[in-house]
């Protein structure tokens, strides 16, 4: 093949032999030594692995180098270094959001991300009002973060982390997606799949004045 | 990982092309074929990829309903205002399945063509009739609790496992692909997939070197639209049982419009309109529904350790008509 530019954290790297089966993450751990995305499960499934590309969270296990050339590629280090630490990691350890670290890089990544996408009003499974997504609801983090297992159980810390960034936000809920389409009134999407607070054990201070109702168990 | 040859399309009609081989594949969000590939249990020899197509947009067609490009991703597909206005059922399906990062890359036409995740077919030592056909299924008297009960045959049980997939057999789409001869044609979503028989190994009626191009939805149906998913954890599990449905009723509490589609029981994505038509211009009371259910299930099959999915798809189907009827969540 042809040479290879790979764009991550701002820096071109080029590779004028690579075999096509090398996966984002085994470049950048193998060929780089951009160590900080980890390989927990390699298929897709712990998130420890997590980088941006083009600003959106992906399993960098699950993709391959090849296909990445002219893409923004941003891993953890891309993110925030010890001495220039991102709002969210500052708050990953202000809160303690975390124990052996090894699931860490990938969380921040995912966060970082997830952060966007409540900006941008992206709706998740636990949205009441597809239109009109809060994602400031506890059980709004964790669902948005399902995708990255901590071994240590640190959720409730990393739910907080986020919180606290979520909440310094300029205001998200400004606007909606309503001037794009107006839902027909003849199509209701509208009701309640969240999972309660007892469901997800953890309490949040962050929730008190919302309206999510919640089912009673056993659906979700 | 086996060795492939790595290419680029640049247009539908050289994807189709180059891909014509046996043993080629596409390649767009990989999140399942590059897992499948890892455990060589799919070993394309060579990978066309067609992320660079001019296939990620959503337009509306001159009759009201959507075409969604192949490549448009299920977040995307999912945030689209105009699926969240007019076919919110298509965007809680995909919003019930995956993680943030897999629907940041899965596609719409990816999404369709998803393998089962039957143990027996991962687990490579094992035999499997749908990832080696004739080599026997373990699965019909071993762990088949998350297995199919609809459409299953003597060589496989293996459920369908997309969940957007079903929102899509629920709201008629249709499938717009290409062949490596330039070709084009339409494929209605009832006839897309291809029940196991006794060749599961074949999945779709799609061609050696086809490719989804589109999927085009029709007008939007008015009703309730919901996606129930009842799973072993809250988030990131395939489904037991799933029910995609779009319902309304007249304010004498007569049910207008019933329409349902079904995941986690099916081989494919499962809808049984005799089923709709049995509860529509009723009130929906227990009897009746108690006679759809009978008739979504008359063929249902356990083999063990998935009975309970029988009377568990009996429990979804009357929450989810009663739950309609009594407007509870609009």
């Amino acid at each position: 093949m042809s040479t290879l530019t790979l764009t991550i954290n701002q820096q071109e790297y080029q590779f004028d032999v690579l075999d096509t089966r090398t996966t984002l993450l085994d470049v950048c751990r193998q060929h780089l030594q951009i160590t900080g995305p980890k390989k927990g499960c390699d298929h897709g499934q712990c998130g420890a692995c997590t980088m941006l590309i083009n600003g959106r969270r992906v399993n960098s296990c699950l993709t391959l180098a090849v296909m990445h050339d002219g893409d923004e590629i941003t891993t953890i280090e891309g993110i925030g270094m010890p001495e220039t630490l991102s709002e969210l990691q500052q708050a990953f350890k202000d809160n303690d959001a975390f124990q052996c670290g090894y699931c860490t890089p990938g969380q921040i990544c995912s966060a970082t991300a997830l952060i966007e996408e409540v900006k941008q009003q992206w709706p998740s499974h636990v949205t009441t009002d597809l239109q009109n997504p809060n994602g400031l609801l506890v059980q709004e983090i964790a669902e948005r973060m399902s995708g990255n297992i901590c071994r240590c159980s640190a959720y409730p810390n990393i739910i907080k982390a986020i919180s606290q960034v979520l909440e310094n936000q300029p205001t998200q809920q400004a606007t909606t997606s309503t001037d794009h389409s107006a839902q027909s009134p003849t199509i209701t999407g509208i009701w309640s799949p969240p999972p309660s607070e007892t469901q997800l054990g953890s309490p949040s201070a962050n929730n008190k004045n919302n309206t999510a109702s919640s089912t009673s168990g056993g659906r979700s | 990982m086996k060795r492939f040859e790595y290419s680029r399309a640049n247009t539908p009609e050289q994807a189709a092309t180059s891909a014509s081989a046996t043993d080629a594949s596409f390649i767009a969000g990989g999140t399942n074929l590059l897992d499948l590939m890892k455990l060589e249990i799919e070993t394309p020899i060579k990978l066309v990829d067609i992320t660079r197509l001019e296939l990620e947009q959503v337009e509306t067609t001159s009759d009201g309903g959507l075409r969604i490009g192949t490549l448009v991703t299920n977040s995307d597909l999912a945030a689209h205002p105009d699926v969240i206005a007019n076919y919110p059922v298509l965007s809680r399906a995909i919003l019930a399945g995956a993680t943030g990062q897999l629907r940041n890359k899965a596609t719409t036409g990816g999404n369709f063509l998803q393998r089962t995740r039957c143990y027996y077919f991962y687990q490579t030592d094992s035999p499997c009739n749908k990832r080696e056909p004739g080599s026997g299924c373990p699965a019909i008297n071993g762990e088949n609790r998350t297995l199919a009960i609809l459409g299953t045959s003597e060589a496989c049980i293996a459920q369908h496992p997309s969940d957007m997939a079903v929102a899509m057999r629920l709201l008629g789409a249709t499938v717009e692909t290409i062949k490596s001869d330039g070709s084009t044609r339409k494929i209605a979503i009832e006839d897309f997939y291809c029940l196991p028989k006794d060749t599961p190994h074949i999945e779709t009626v799609l061609e050696t070197g086809e490719l989804i191009t589109h999927v085009v939805l029709p007008a939007p149906i008015k009703g309730m639209h919901t996606y129930d998913k009842v799973r072993d954890r809250a988030s990131y599990a395939f489904a037991l049982v799933s029910c995609a449905a779009i319902i309304d009723a007249d304010d004498k509490g007569s049910l207008t419009t019933v329409r349902l589609a079904f995941g986690g029981i099916g081989t494919e994505p499962w809808r049984n309109e005799d089923v709709e038509a049995l509860l529509t211009d009723t009130d929906g009371n227990n009897d009746v529904i108690t006679q759809a259910a009978d008739l979504l299930l008359k063929e249902a099959k356990g083999s063990g350790q998935n009975d309970f999915k029988i009377p568990l798809t009996r429990r979804l189907l009357k929450q989810v008509i009663q739950r309609a009827l009594a407007g509870e969540g609009a």
